[in-house]
């Protein structure tokens, strides 16, 4: 790690000796309308043999004032922003709650083959039999993993995976003639926001639930909270304390008993994958996040793939399209609610099918790990964050004592005293070489600091990770200020003013801004 | 396994200083009527990439891809050419494996290229502002409503007949829940402009698409007018945005919001997804504020030098919960740094250029198709996809045609469902389609006629 | 003469006759950090005690403001579009909120003056 002596942040580029980056290495980079030219063109197109115009009176006449770029200066531009990015593939990701995990290459090869990336999603069927016979196998997979009976393929993301899981209860409540009277939803304190907007976007009142001391639901003021008019829980497990819910199974039969539905955040499934199946824990629907649990690429935020796997409490309430296959026969594809089988289905939740190309780089993770390496990776996912609490619980103060899941969440007690936040802390471990870990979430802890390594981590990056921890909590207990209220010192950019950003929005290029 | 750096020996290590016997000890939170002693038994077992890569190329094999016949398929998505650049830009380590920029001294690359994208889909939309992208262009629609909703804070919402129908189902199951209450006409082609008559004082929004599910290019500004004149908003949708290379805009024709996949450009067909969904509005606080999904701003660093932050944030559910604009939770990252790449290849010059072209392609096929005894021409405006009637039902014909070898278009009723529309066939041609192309579809389509 | 009023979400009412001109505290702006944008009630609205009426946000938080008593909005301080740091700079003063017209002075009695909102906050 390099050592940093300046007093007040400067650009790396700066000349005073300190600098880690040649310039030669981070190239300044205009906007693409800077260098760019309208008549600039980087690809060459088949020449117009006539002008025809069955377009009415509507052409364009005005400019879009597109800038163009050939092929050289686009690599250079996009090439040069690239490496103002952090990436899996440069360092261990810390990231709790979103599983930055290694993105395996086969996938992304796989995913470009011509019979999947060359289809169009309304083809007929008969020619897409291959892409049908994946979908189906990935459903398999889906469902020997979680144990349920049906997965809706087609949600876009987690959060929209969510949308599909609670539309199916609503449905399932719609069709026992109980949506007037049965509207609220319970969800921990400790939740993703995704929850709650879901709730509300599905026309649901959210009632909160606490934790107790020990980052679990509060049993107590669980039970106070059911009722007739409780139409679901959603509740993430492991959750996002990084903790298993040991009074699962007992949540999951009371909420039926009262009448409703048990829907269970499926982001953290990378800690219990072969361990246990959700069907046995009394869930009715889960989201699966193949961007995490299953590594399809973050890709700078998207595209993700949220399906949906749904109990057989929920099976018949599945939204449109889906796969079906007798055996021996070919593979058919239902779109249209009046097809066999599609009448209770409660509506679409996209164009088409859903994310073809992340179904295929899916199947290949799994397939490359195949029954026994996904019980591998729960288990190494947790045994790396355990690993990291280990090594760090002496120095850091864990939120809650014991052992953790996949994830490691600190509060910042042990920061008392040193004039250094969270924040800080989070920043100044970029100039050590990482990624901020998430802080601030989940809401339940002050000063939140939530660790999830991965299984792709090896013990030497650990220790790594560990060491550099370390040494950063000994300079804030030392009063090295400037090093946390100055950090990122050695980032393309020092820290950015957000407040400006919010109070006078620029949100695109014009050519009178600077 | 490769992907798995521990060895045994590291293991036990770890758990000697974790302080546990076993593994299991780690998971003893598990209820034990729930655990998996033998794992996932009835699964296969772990595979080398070479077995991987056999049995998915045998499933990729057992498809007609777009690129072994003479393709004629739109509908919402559409066979465009994407330069190599493109695709080995977006596989870049720096963008295909970061996360969502929210550390923006580390994600400089990730935000200036969403700033870019989103001043890109600005500029061919004619609008304002517009967000860092949506799941896809259905989605994007149903979010556009829910956010003319809260503008103008009425619940109607009135859909054109020649709106793409999985749009239409989409954006009624993502709505309902929220009161919004749906009118829309019997699918035409030619009828888009009939909808101003159901405008009323709680309508919200009127949801038109230009180009229409049909091809049929539609007049957008005096839906605008008629809009504007009760109160309403105009959420202009487009699914073919190469079409804006040639058309007026959405902007200038008076839109509010627009709406629009973006797959056209730099992304690949892959059976329908991943896609990049457009979202642009007015440039007016009012509708920035209700706006669904991230936005990339500019702003300066603590050196005084311009950087790139998300930011609006207090609208999205990480902040606003059950308050939130909107349940989403990401973008279609890479899918926007494709289309913006691509795009930025193509600048102005060929981005009107790739228009025309496709007009030029359209209209050949067209005047070839409509030739063929029996076939009727039924468009009489469109951009590079239009509607023949033809003398039998067109999934028939469809299903004829590909067996042999040609992908010549979507039957109506593949979308609509069975009925009136059965006989209409849906066919698009873009710069891909040689006149080879061209010459055996129109021999194959009289054949099986 | 006008007199002050304060309630214990922060708001501060100067009423006058039967108008009142509402903002947040300085204290409520000290709390809520960099504001950087406030959502302003449309004139014409009626309100009672409890309704959502305005939303100041700041870069990552959102805070609902309510109405302190019931009554008709009769204007906002549009000029808070612009410049929301305002709100920061002078709470009290020129970054007011909203008017309204008070439809019922009796409401007023429950709320705090001056020592009393003082008083309040010290025990915070």
């Amino acid at each position: 790690m390099a050592v940093h002596t300046q007093d007040r942040a400067t650009r790396p580029a700066a000349t005073d000796g300190t600098q880690r980056l040649s310039p030669a290495l981070l190239q300044d980079e205009g906007l693409l309308f800077e260098i760019g030219e309208t008549s600039k063109c980087g690809v060459d197109l088949e020449a117009l043999r006539e002008q025809p115009n069955r377009l009415g009176d509507l052409a364009r006449t005005s400019s879009t004032g597109l800038a163009g770029l050939s092929e050289p200066e686009t690599l250079r531009h996009y090439v040069r922003l690239s490496q103002r990015n952090y990436a899996i593939d440069l360092g261990l990701y810390p990231l709790g709650s979103c599983t930055m995990k290694h993105n395996p290459r086969l996938n992304e090869k796989m995913a470009r083959l011509p019979g999947f990336a060359d289809l169009h999603p309304l083809q007929p069927v008969s020619t897409v039999q291959g892409a049908l016979g994946l979908m189906d196998e990935l459903s398999h997979w889906l469902l020997q993993i979680t144990g349920m009976d049906v997965v809706a393929l087609s949600p876009k993301a987690g959060a929209q995976g969510e949308m599909c899981g609670m539309l199916c209860i609503r449905a399932a409540i719609e069709a026992k003639g109980e949506l007037a009277s049965r509207n609220r939803v319970l969800v921990p304190e400790s939740a993703h926001g995704t929850n709650p907007a879901t709730a509300a976007a599905c026309g649901f009142v959210i009632d909160q639930i606490p934790a107790n001391a020990e980052g679990r639901v509060d049993m107590d003021a669980f039970e106070q909270k059911l009722g007739p008019d409780v139409a679901a829980i959603m509740l993430t497990n492991p959750n996002t304390c990084g903790l298993f819910e040991p009074d699962i199974k007992r949540i999951a039969d009371l909420i039926h008993q009262h009448g409703g539905y048990f829907y269970c955040d499926g982001a953290n499934l990378n800690a219990i994958m072969g361990k246990c199946r959700v069907r046995d824990l009394g869930v009715d629907a889960m989201h699966i996040n193949l961007h995490k649990t299953f590594s399809t690429p973050h890709g700078g935020g998207g595209p993700g793939a949220g399906p949906t796997v749904l109990s057989s409490r929920l099976a018949r309430f599945a939204p449109l399209p889906f796969v079906t296959h007798e055996p021996g026969s070919s593979f058919g594809l239902v779109e249209q609610g009046e097809q066999d089988g599609a009448a209770d289905a409660f509506g679409r939740m996209c164009a088409f099918h859903g994310q073809m190309g992340m179904f295929v780089r899916a199947l290949a993770y799994m397939m490359s790990h195949g029954g026994d390496g996904l019980r591998q990776v729960s288990e190494d996912a947790v045994l790396n964050a355990n690993y990291l609490l280990a090594r760090l619980k002496d120095v850091f103060s864990p939120a809650f004592t014991g052992t953790c899941m996949h994830e490691a969440l600190f509060d910042d007690s042990f920061l008392e005293g040193t004039g250094v936040s969270t924040l800080d802390f989070s920043k100044a471990l970029i100039d050590e070489g990482y990624h901020p870990m998430t802080m601030y979430f989940p809401l339940v802890v002050h000063g939140a600091m939530l660790v999830e390594p991965t299984e792709t981590e090896s013990l030497q990056s650990l220790d790594q990770f560990a060491d550099a921890m370390l040494s950063l909590a000994q300079a804030a207990k030392d009063q090295e200020h400037d090093r946390f209220t100055q950090a990122p010192r050695t980032a393309p950019s020092l820290r950015l003013d957000e407040t400006q950003a919010a109070r006078h929005p620029i949100l695109r290029w014009t050519a009178d801004v600077d | 396994m490769r992907y798995l750096p521990l060895s045994d020996l590291d293991r036990t290590h770890m758990l000697s200083r974790i302080g546990v016997q076993n593994i299991d000890e780690l998971f003893g939170d598990i209820p034990s009527a729930a655990r998996l002693p033998d794992g996932l038994d009835d699964l296969p077992d772990h595979a080398s990439e070479q077995a991987v890569e056999r049995h998915l190329n045998q499933l990729s094999g057992q498809n007609l891809n777009a690129g072994q016949a003479p393709f004629f398929c739109g509908g919402g998505a559409y066979r465009h050419h994407v330069p190599a650049s493109v695709d080995h830009l977006i596989q870049r380590s720096e963008f295909l494996t970061s996360y969502t920029p929210y550390q923006p001294e580390i994600a400089q690359g990730t935000l200036q290229t969403l700033f870019e994208f989103q001043t890109q889909v600005a500029q061919i939309t004619g609008m304002g502002v517009a967000n860092a992208s949506m799941y896809d262009g259905s989605t994007a629609t149903a979010e556009a409503v829910l956010m003319a909703a809260r503008i103008t804070r009425r619940q109607g919402c009135i859909l054109a007949p020649g709106l793409h129908p999985h749009y239409g189902e989409v954006t009624r199951t993502l709505t309902q829940t929220q009161g919004i209450q749906m009118r829309t006409m019997a699918p035409a082609i030619n009828q888009d402009h009939q909808i101003a008559d159901l405008v009323t004082a709680d309508t919200a929004c009127i949801v038109v698409q230009s180009p229409n599910v049909f091809g049929q290019v539609v007049d957008l500004a005096p839906l605008a007018e008629a809009a504007h004149a009760a109160g309403a908003l105009l959420i202009a949708v487009c699914t073919e945005v190469v079409s804006l290379g040639l058309l007026k805009s959405p902007g200038e024709m008076g839109a509010d919001i627009v709406a629009a996949e973006g797959q056209s450009i730099g992304n690949a067909l892959s059976f329908g997804g991943p896609y990049v969904g457009l979202l642009a509005c007015r440039d007016d606080r009012k509708f920035i504020r209700q706006a669904p999904g991230r936005f990339a701003g500019q702003t300066v660093d603590a050196n005084g030098d311009r950087g790139f932050v998300l930011t609006l944030s207090t609208r999205e559910q990480h902040i606003r919960r059950e308050k939130a604009t909107s349940n989403i939770c990401t973008n279609s990252g890479l899918c926007t740094l494709a289309f913006s790449i691509h795009l930025a290849l193509l600048g102005e010059r060929g981005f009107r250029h790739l228009a025309a072209l496709n007009h030029q392609k359209a209209c050949a096929l067209a005047d070839q198709l409509a030739r063929v005894s029996g076939v009727e021409l039924l468009n009489q405006r469109f951009f590079n996809e239009f509607t023949l009637r033809l003398p039998k039902p067109a999934t028939q014909v469809v299903e004829a045609l590909a067996t042999r070898g040609v992908l010549g278009g979507i039957p109506a009723a593949r979308i609509f469902g069975p009925g009136p529309l059965d006989d209409l066939l849906i066919v698009a041609a873009t710069e891909t389609n040689t006149d080879e192309d061209m010459a055996e579809f129109t021999k194959v389509l009289a054949e099986v006629l | 003469m006008a007199d002050l009023y304060f309630t214990e979400e922060h708001e501060w009412l100067l009423v006058d006759g039967n108008s009142a001109k509402i903002g947040i505290t300085a204290y409520a702006a000290e709390q809520l950090g960099d504001i950087v944008f406030v959502e302003l009630p449309d004139a014409g609205r009626t309100v009672k005690p409890q309704d959502e009426v305005a939303v100041v946000e700041s870069v990552k938080t959102a805070s609902e403001i309510l109405a302190p008593v019931s009554g008709e909005i009769t204007g906002n301080n549009g000029a808070l579009d612009d410049a929301p740091e305002t709100v920061n700079d002078d709470a009290m003063g020129q970054g007011w909120f909203f008017t309204m017209k008070l439809s019922n002075k009796d409401e007023l009695s429950a709320l705090m003056d001056q020592a009393a909102y003082d008083a309040f906050v010290k025990e915070l």
